[in-house]
């Protein structure tokens, strides 16, 4: 890629607010430096989803050993056969014969057998700890505030689950087998050298020396290699995401080719961060063979010497350079895994950095439970809040909603309406002051009950794939066929549910794609009516219905809506009529608050403004 | 929400070859890979013949200078292995990474080009995971496996043929003994092709979980259903790691028959070549010989569990991967281009639209002339196909039945380019991308002036921009600032605005806006209708009022074309969708 190229993609981004900076390096962690508490997190998560396997795993070493030793059996019972069965046959006993045909036998079996319950063993642990790894990751992501998503985007969760754990199972099936073979030979061979000759076998292990310097080289720079391999990995499918959510303005907009470039990018910085750990590798890997290569060199020129000044016997030194091969050898397996594990290392450091992001919106340590029954008052006392710091939303707001009344927010754009049901929701905690829900602050209360108590309804009501029928019962666990069709039935989705194709049984597709924005918003209402709260908020929750099916949800909220409290959201006037109260917003304050009759009355105000745009507006 | 099934599967080796499109410019990589990696096992046969000439030679007569010479030659051949060792490697990341990059690319060039219906279709989960881990697959396959597989074949049938050469009868038995290894080589092809499709669909259905999760996280918590979501993810967990495992058995017996036929036969050699010695029929030399022979052949044989498995993992990621570029693109330019559209009417003739898995028709046959010039609005009941007849105009997707004709030529004998140049659409749903707010609004476009984005910012009423911190330069979506809805839909508007074409199609004015913000859009969007024929889907009679006529849509048809006025006072249907009666004012305010 050239400077030019760099540069318009550069360009094509657009430059970050400080803040979203720095939370982007934070998602990122970006940084050029070892930073050894990454390395710490990663190797405390990886014990951690070991731990569990103590025991299964000292099993598996045990038959790898078994194995291990039955396959070497073989060479050796061969040897056996010749020295001795050979001679014994010649003379016509075949007993010995017998017997190392059997044992060989035997030992394949053994072999056999220890492999295939090896491979079942070790994949069980291996897969066990995929498991929990996914468990964990997805359950702390899911317990993240909605603020954490929205800063750390959809397609870096699905990169953090599903290609960073990938690579714990890449290491996984790296070959554990292999890796326990060599270290139980390298020790063997390791103590056998020395019996055979304590000089030649100190040589031997100072060769050790230049090979721990081969893997200090390697490792400072494959750390950041591999983080850089996760993070380009993450940014390839954070585009890809997001083309393939925005296919439709992609294609009306003719944005193939300029994607296409933007893709080349993002492809070719991936591919660059991989092909830098394949040149490590190829340093590293080949750089051990070379060092066993010059020791043995070594070896046999030093122990030539002594052999011809008559200091070594040839049997020794013949020995001793058939089990430095074997010595040398593993060491490649060794490397193999290493760089698996480094691998690893660095998808497990974004995972567990992850893991460790602390919930900005935590559940409580001790629950206070609701007053029974739940009334729904709400109370805002002294609120401040801004989603950065140096921009406040709501620079101070307090506003005490009774038990069962019904509240229009009205305002403009960026008034802060969306902003206090949020609050109200807890998706996001004040700065300062007080969010309470029957005089409970929020942040006292566990989610299960708050979420019972408090539901928001979106404009974009996100649908499931899945059927209708699964997306309504979405809105309350245990819902029935029976509660779903009357949940619909309530909002006036029954109708268009049932002229559908397989009825409620109907695949909505990827988010909904079957339906229209309309029906959408008409199942994210029955989802609504089915959960029952005692608060209900709606943002702009009928924004995209036709007149007759917002009159319908609008006769449905009559009678919803009369026993509990509510927050409605709506630039149209024609929402606001069943509320009892009307809150006028601007720059996160209140500007008039009152019964809209009172407030159009009163002619001056914004609301009464608005409300003579409005009248004028109907046909 | 699993991907289409896979057709009868082919073969492991005639899927892989069809990835000779890409290899192809990386040949010199892949041969260079195998001679190195050839080169480099001759080395290291090498060095214990050295060694043992060493031994044999120079140090048992004590002669120092032969014993240099030798020592010498064992140094060279050793830096030479690490030397081929090291261009191996190299090599492979320029063939593997090449390879997998280039793939990559066309897999998003290909997917960014199939028509909206597909993208209805396919789980993004899916998508993502071939992008991902199928390809990274792929890759360690070209890179490893492929390299082995060639040289540990060629070993295996060397040494066959080596064996056969000193003794007959037992190079038969070896042979004989192979059997049972071809046989279970097959079962376990068929078997484990299986499993690991099994495996890498299930973790593109995992994917799809992940994503909707990420995706609908507001509304689990709104409802509270983190428990349920968990419970749905860790079902299909547990599915993925049922799949692993069935794996891993199929791997386990496949794999103790490739380590313990061969000791088993190891048995039978030795057994047999005893008693041949005894017999006189092979020498002690040659006995040894055979067995030494033969002991090499073992690792190159279990290695071969390992390396077909991967293989079949490659071959079923290839599939994938082919399954999605094997689906034509069915919405292309023509073969030979109109020359250009003659003005800017739209006329709908008989156009029926059907999508691809239902039973019946949407729009059942839709006549609607709109003038050049004109502004027409749509109006229908909530789910009427509303939206899917916008969408036909700038083909995203193609009528199943009749003509839709811009100024007189049928879009399909439009290029793309030349269709949706001339017609813009601005969606009900604002997408943003993670770039700045002028890549945002330009997405690439050529021939955009400053100008005109300014412009276009200022029709939409989209000046809050200039109050970002970086202005135009500041970047947006999901990896930028946060908009809201008001502010994304103001910007997805500039984007229909921006760039003068002759006719336009829009699916939004919802109504996330104020009343205020509403009117001086209206009168701003007026201005820019004005000079552009116009498809406006309307929900209110505001937006109606935009337009010089209007079109009902009803059961499929257009049901009534008209001014406002006119269809209020003859449709009752119409009458319904859009009248405000003062039945339904604000109780109190209607007064």
């Amino acid at each position: 890629m050239t400077d030019q190229e760099t540069l318009e993609v550069d360009g094509w981004r657009g430059k970050l607010t400080a803040d979203a900076a720095a939370a982007a390096q934070e998602q990122d962690d970006v940084t050029a430096g070892g930073r050894p508490r990454l390395r710490k997190d990663a190797r405390r998560l990886l014990f951690e989803l070991l731990r569990p396997h103590r025991r299964p795993a000292a099993i598996v070493f045990l038959i790898v050993l078994v194995q291990v030793a039955a396959t070497m059996a073989g060479p050796w019972l061969v040897g056996v056969a010749i020295d001795s069965a050979l001679p014994a046959a010649l003379r016509g006993h075949y007993g010995s014969l017998i017997a190392v045909a059997t044992g060989l036998a035997l030992a394949a079996l053994v072999s056999g057998l220890l492999r295939s319950a090896f491979v079942l063993r070790s994949g069980a642990i291996g897969q066990a700890m995929l498991f929990e790894l996914r468990r964990r990751a997805f359950d702390h992501v899911q317990s993240l505030s909605v603020s954490f998503h929205e800063r750390f985007t959809s397609g870096r969760v699905i990169s953090r689950l599903t290609s960073d754990v990938d690579t714990l199972n890449e290491l996984l099936e790296a070959g554990l087998d292999g890796l326990i073979t060599a270290i139980f030979n390298i020790a063997a061979i390791s103590v056998i050298l020395f019996f055979l000759d304590v000089p030649l076998a100190l040589l031997a292990m100072a060769s050790l020396v230049p090979v721990y310097l081969c893997y200090r080289w390697y490792t400072a720079r494959a750390v950041r290699a591999f983080r850089r391999t996760r993070e380009t990995n993450a940014a390839l499918i954070v585009n890809v995401v997001e083309t393939l959510n925005g296919i439709r303005a992609v294609q009306a907009f003719r944005r193939e080719r300029r994607n296409d470039a933007i893709f080349a990018g993002l492809n070719g910085a991936y591919g660059d961060a991989n092909r830098e750990t394949y040149r490590l590798q190829a340093f590293f890997i080949p750089g051990t063979t070379l060092v066993g290569n010059l020791a043995l060199v070594a070896v046999l020129l030093i122990g030539g010497v002594r052999v011809a000044d008559g200091g070594l016997q040839l049997g020794v030194l013949t020995a001793f350079l058939l089990y430095l091969q074997q010595f040398y050898d593993p060491m490649e397996d060794v490397a193999v895994f290493y760089n698996s594990l480094q691998s690893a290392t660095a998808a497990l450091e974004k995972i567990a950095a992850v893991l460790a992001v602390p919930a900005s919106v935590p559940e409580p340590q001790t629950p206070v439970p609701l007053p029974r029954p739940v009334r729904g008052r709400v109370t805002l006392a002294g609120v401040r809040f801004g989603y950065t710091a140096d921009r406040p939303v709501l620079p101070e707001l307090s506003l005490d909603i009774a038990p069962g009344q019904t509240v229009a927010l009205v305002g403009a754009t960026g008034a802060g309406k969306t902003t206090i049901a949020k609050l109200i929701s807890r998706f996001y905690d004040p700065t300062e002051g007080v969010v309470r829900l029957d005089g409970v602050d929020l942040r006292d209360l566990a989610e299960a009950e708050l979420r019972r108590a408090v539901v928001m309804v979106t404009q974009d009501g996100f649908l499931f794939s899945g059927s209708v029928a699964d997306n309504i019962a979405f809105g309350r666990d245990g819902a029935t066929r029976a509660d779903v069709m009357a949940a619909a039935g309530a909002v006036g989705a029954h109708q268009f549910i049932t002229a559908l194709p397989d009825g409620y049984d109907t695949d909505v597709r990827k988010r909904g794609g079957r339906l229209s924005a309309g029906q959408r918003q008409l199942v994210a209402f029955a989802r609504a009516f089915l959960a029952d709260p005692a608060v209900l908020i709606l943002d702009e929750a009928t924004s995209s219905l036709d007149v007759p099916s917002e009159r319908a949800v609008q006769r449905a909220l009559r009678t919803v809506l009369a026993d509990r409290t509510a927050l409605i959201i709506a630039h149209r006037l024609s929402t606001v009529e069943i509320a009892d109260r009307v809150l006028v917003l601007a720059s996160g304050r209140i500007m008039e608050d009152g019964v809209p009759d009172d407030l159009v009355d009163s002619g001056g105000g914004e609301f009464a403004a608005l409300h003579a745009s409005w009248r004028d507006s109907l046909v | 929400m699993t991907a289409p099934d896979q057709h009868h599967p082919t073969g492991a080796a005639s899927t892989l070859l069809r990835l000779r499109r890409w290899t192809g410019p990386h040949r010199r990589w892949f041969v260079l890979m195998i001679v190195t990696a050839s080169a480099a096992m001759l080395a290291q046969s090498f060095v214990p013949l050295v060694i043992g000439r060493v031994v044999d030679g120079p140090i048992r007569h004590h002669d120092r200078s032969g014993l240099l010479q030798l020592a010498a030659l064992a140094l060279v051949l050793g830096i030479a292995e690490a030397a081929l060792f090291w261009a191996r490697r190299r090599a492979m990341a320029d063939a593997a990474l090449g390879v997998e990059t280039d793939i990559r690319r066309d897999l998003y060039a290909h997917i960014q080009r199939l028509p909206v219906s597909f993208h209805d279709r396919f789980p993004s989960g899916q998508l993502v995971s071939r992008f991902t881990s199928d390809l990274s697959t792929l890759r360690r396959f070209l890179g490893f496996g492929f390299v082995f597989l060639i040289a540990n074949s060629v070993t295996t049938v060397v040494v066959l043929v080596l064996l056969l050469h000193i003794h007959l009868v037992l190079g038969m038995v070896v042979l004989a003994a192979m059997t049972p290894l071809v046989v279970g080589t097959r079962q376990f092809e068929l078997r484990y092709s299986r499993d690991a499709r099994r495996a890498q669909d299930l973790t593109g259905d995992l994917a799809t979980s992940v994503e909707e999760s990420a995706l609908g996280i507001r509304v689990i918590k709104s409802y509270g259903r983190r428990p349920y979501m968990l419970r749905l993810f860790l079902g299909e967990a547990e599915r993925l790691r049922g799949a692993e495992m069935r794996k891993l058995t199929t791997l386990g017996w496949f794999w103790a028959l490739l380590e313990g036929v061969p000791q088993l036969v190891l048995a039978a050699v030795v057994g047999g070549g005893v008693l041949a010695v005894a017999h006189g029929s092979i020498t002690l030399g040659g006995l040894v010989a055979f067995v030494t022979l033969y002991l090499r052949l073992i690792w190159p044989l279990i290695s071969l569990g390992w390396l077909l498995a991967i293989m079949q993992e490659a071959a079923s990621a290839t599939r994938r991967i082919f399954e999605v570029l094997d689906t034509p693109p069915t919405i292309l330019d023509p073969d030979v281009p109109a020359p250009a559209e003659r003005g800017t009417a739209v006329r709908f003739d008989n156009v029926r639209f059907r999508f691809a898995d239902a039973e019946t028709d949407v729009l059942r046959g839709v006549d609607l002339e709109i003038r050049a010039g004109e502004t027409m609005a749509l109006v229908g009941a909530v789910g009427s196909g509303k939206t899917t007849l916008t969408a036909l105009v700038p083909r995203l997707y193609d009528v199943t039945g009749g003509r839709l004709l811009l100024g007189g030529v049928d879009v399909r004998d439009l290029t793309l380019d030349q269709l949706r140049h001339a017609v813009t659409t601005a969606f009900e749903d604002a997408t943003l991308f993670s770039a700045s707010v002028r890549e945002n609004l330009v997405l690439g476009r050529a021939g955009i002036s400053d100008a005109d984005v300014a412009e276009a910012i200022e029709v939409a009423q989209a000046d809050f921009v200039h109050e970002l911190p970086f202005g135009l330069e500041t970047r947006i979506g999901e990896q930028g600032l946060s908009l809201s809805g008001g502010q994304r839909q103001r910007l997805a508007r500039a984007r229909a605005v921006l760039g003068r074409p002759r006719g336009r199609v829009i699916d939004d004015p919802r109504s996330a806006h104020d009343v205020h913000t509403q009117s001086h859009l209206e009168s701003a969007l007026r201005r820019v209708l004005s000079s552009t024929t116009a498809l406006l889907v309307a929900h209110r009679p505001s937006t109606v009022l935009l337009a010089d006529r209007v079109a009902l849509l009803q059961d499929g048809r257009i049901a009534a074309v008209g001014t406002h006025r006119e269809l209020l006072d003859t449709v009752p249907a119409y009458r319904e969708l859009l009248a405000q009666s003062s039945e339904l004012a604000p109780a109190g305010l209607a007064r």
